[in-house]
């Protein structure tokens, strides 16, 4: 894109810097709107699995329902607890809303349509998803109430204890990709299993994609593991004294950084931008269809364990990310890297 | 241009969150000082090329150990009166800290200037990499020249973890934990009897 703006007569300065901001918000503006439509569309997928109608009035089939809630919570006051320490109170839907968006920089849409093509993009997302969690601790803290200073505790042992597992399941996928580059990673699963492309087609790798695909609902704190604002214990959790636009900011946040989890699932195991199959004529459908289409297929199964899995307990949920995650994704490096080195894959 | 300006920034950004983690009266505000100080810090390696240390540095230190500081600081009760006692009575080991810190920071500059010490290695060049990224460079030498050092480091690492839970874990008697698989094997049959007793027999048990 830089070319674009330098063909217009602009220095390379210029036309860097005005590509770069044109990149941001081809992903950021799309990335909203996006959100909006999912959170109707996680609404309708819960309400037809509960044999319930969903937001049906506004608009055509009420797929006007997340911009009405939007305008709604825009007009409201914003209204700030006296105990509470205002300057962080304030930061802290902002740091998730931000933090949610910082991550999609690396996320290739097309073969190298990616806004920042980093040598470390993996690493990349990894500290970016580990910095969602102050998002919520500040917000428990700054809220000086009790129910959200639970919710905070819970958030960042939650978030740390899942990360590691999330960590040993990337390896696997940086062995055999040889790269953290993720336009790399993606190229790298062209054809992996006879014409399939995709890592999940790969024995050793498909029981590592399900369990990061647990280990995302845990990160972003979906249910079954929405234990941070559950609110049968915690009211909202750390929401619970936010009101108007600092609520909205968490929403947005909470959905793009699942829409991201749903990017992630697609791009490291599933082929990101390529069809599924490695066969010319689906080549013809652009690849940010087909990522397009992983995604909300991913999106799909995160509003159905939703609808259908009851919350876990919090011991539940430590055991199963401390004493079965861990292990088993451990073994699977030591399995992955061997067979890579047994059948000469570094050579 | 852009670079100057970063670094500036970075640079300067560092520095005060540095002096705000120390001046800060909130302990949990300073630990966010901290955060901010180590984020500048990384935004200062990628702009010297060192992305991948940047990435492990936000990780490790933003990503874990700074939540691990935030959450044994959000718990405190913190008593203002007490902490500025605290200040008077350590004042002076704190005076001495500062100088021999800043003695050490001194002499690091003159040698520096001096022109520092080669590092050679007995056995000739330090093996440059070139063409090769940073995380195969720091790789190829961590698992290679620096094999036993890095071995060494892991498992100084494991004692102290080892150590760590050691150290804090109780056996509480009178505490019934959960037996997932024993409770996975136990069927309806060994918990419950269906009885129909004859009115006025009543059942044994």
């Amino acid at each position: 894109m830089t070319d674009f703006f330098m063909g217009l007569g602009l220095s390379y300065d210029w036309a860097w810097g005005l590509s770069t901001i044109a990149g941001i918000l081809l992903i950021a503006l799309p990335l909203m709107l996006g959100v909006a439509m999912i959170i109707y569309a996680d609404r309708k997928i819960w309400a037809a699995m509960a044999l319930r109608r969903g937001p049906n009035v506004v608009g055509p089939l009420g797929l006007l329902q997340s911009f009405a809630d939007g305008l709604k919570v825009f007009l409201q006051e914003t209204i700030i607890p006296t105990a509470a320490n205002k300057g962080l109170f304030l930061i802290a839907p902002i740091i998730t809303f931000t933090v949610a968006l910082m991550a999609w920089a690396v996320i290739p849409f097309n073969s190298g349509a990616v806004l920042a093509d980093v040598n470390v993009g993996l690493l990349y997302v990894l500290a970016i998803s580990s910095l969602g969690v102050y998002g919520v601790v500040i917000a428990g803290w700054s809220s000086n109430s009790k129910y959200p200073f639970f919710s905070a505790m819970r958030a960042s042992a939650q978030m740390i204890s899942y990360e590691v597992s999330i960590g040993f399941i990337l390896i696997c996928v940086v062995l055999w990709s040889g790269s953290f580059n993720l336009n790399d990673i993606v190229k790298a699963q062209q054809s992996h299993v006879w014409i399939i492309n995709g890592f999940v087609a790969n024995p050793l790798l498909f029981p590592m994609w399900v369990m990061f695909l647990i280990s995302g609902m845990a990160e972003t704190a979906r249910a079954p593991f929405d234990l941070t604002e559950a609110e049968s214990e915690l009211v909202a959790g750390y929401q619970t004294e936010y009101s108007s636009m600092a609520f909205a900011l968490y929403w947005l946040g909470e959905y793009a950084n699942v829409l991201l989890m749903c990017a992630l699932n697609a791009v490291l195991f599933w082929g990101g931008y390529l069809p599924p199959l490695d066969w010319a004529p689906l080549y013809l459908i652009p690849g940010f269809v087909w990522l397009l289409l992983k995604i909300l297929f991913f999106f799909f199964i995160f509003s159905w364990v939703k609808a259908t899995v009851p919350r876990y307990r919090y011991d539940q949920l430590m055991r199963l990310g401390w004493k079965i995650f861990l292990p088993v994704s451990l073994l699977f490096v030591v399995l992955v890297s061997g067979y890579l080195m047994a059948t000469g894959h570094f050579a | 241009m852009i670079q100057v300006f970063a670094f500036y920034l970075f640079a300067t950004l560092c520095i005060l969150s540095g002096a705000v983690t120390i001046l800060a009266r909130n302990p949990v505000h300073s630990v966010l000082w901290l955060i901010l100080a180590f984020f500048n810090a990384a935004g200062l390696m990628v702009l010297v090329g060192a992305e991948f240390i940047a990435m492990l540095l936000v990780i490790v230190y933003v990503g874990a150990v700074a939540v691990l500081f935030l959450f044994v600081v959000m718990m405190l009760d913190i008593d203002f009166a007490e902490l500025r006692a605290g200040f008077v009575k350590n004042f002076p080991l704190g005076i001495a800290l500062a100088v021999v810190l800043f003695v050490e920071l001194f002499v690091g500059l003159v040698v520096h200037g001096a022109g520092g010490i080669a590092l050679g290695t007995p056995d000739g060049s330090a093996a440059p990499l070139a063409n090769v990224s940073n995380i195969e460079a720091i790789g190829a030498l961590l698992y290679s020249r620096y094999l036993f050092l890095f071995e060494a480091a892991g498992i100084v690492l494991l004692v102290a973890m080892i150590g760590a839970i050691v150290l804090t874990h109780r056996q509480r008697g009178g505490t019934r934990g959960q037996n997932v698989s024993k409770q996975n094997a136990r069927r309806p049959q060994d918990a419950t009897i269906n009885m129909q007793p004859e009115s006025g027999k009543g059942v044994v048990l």
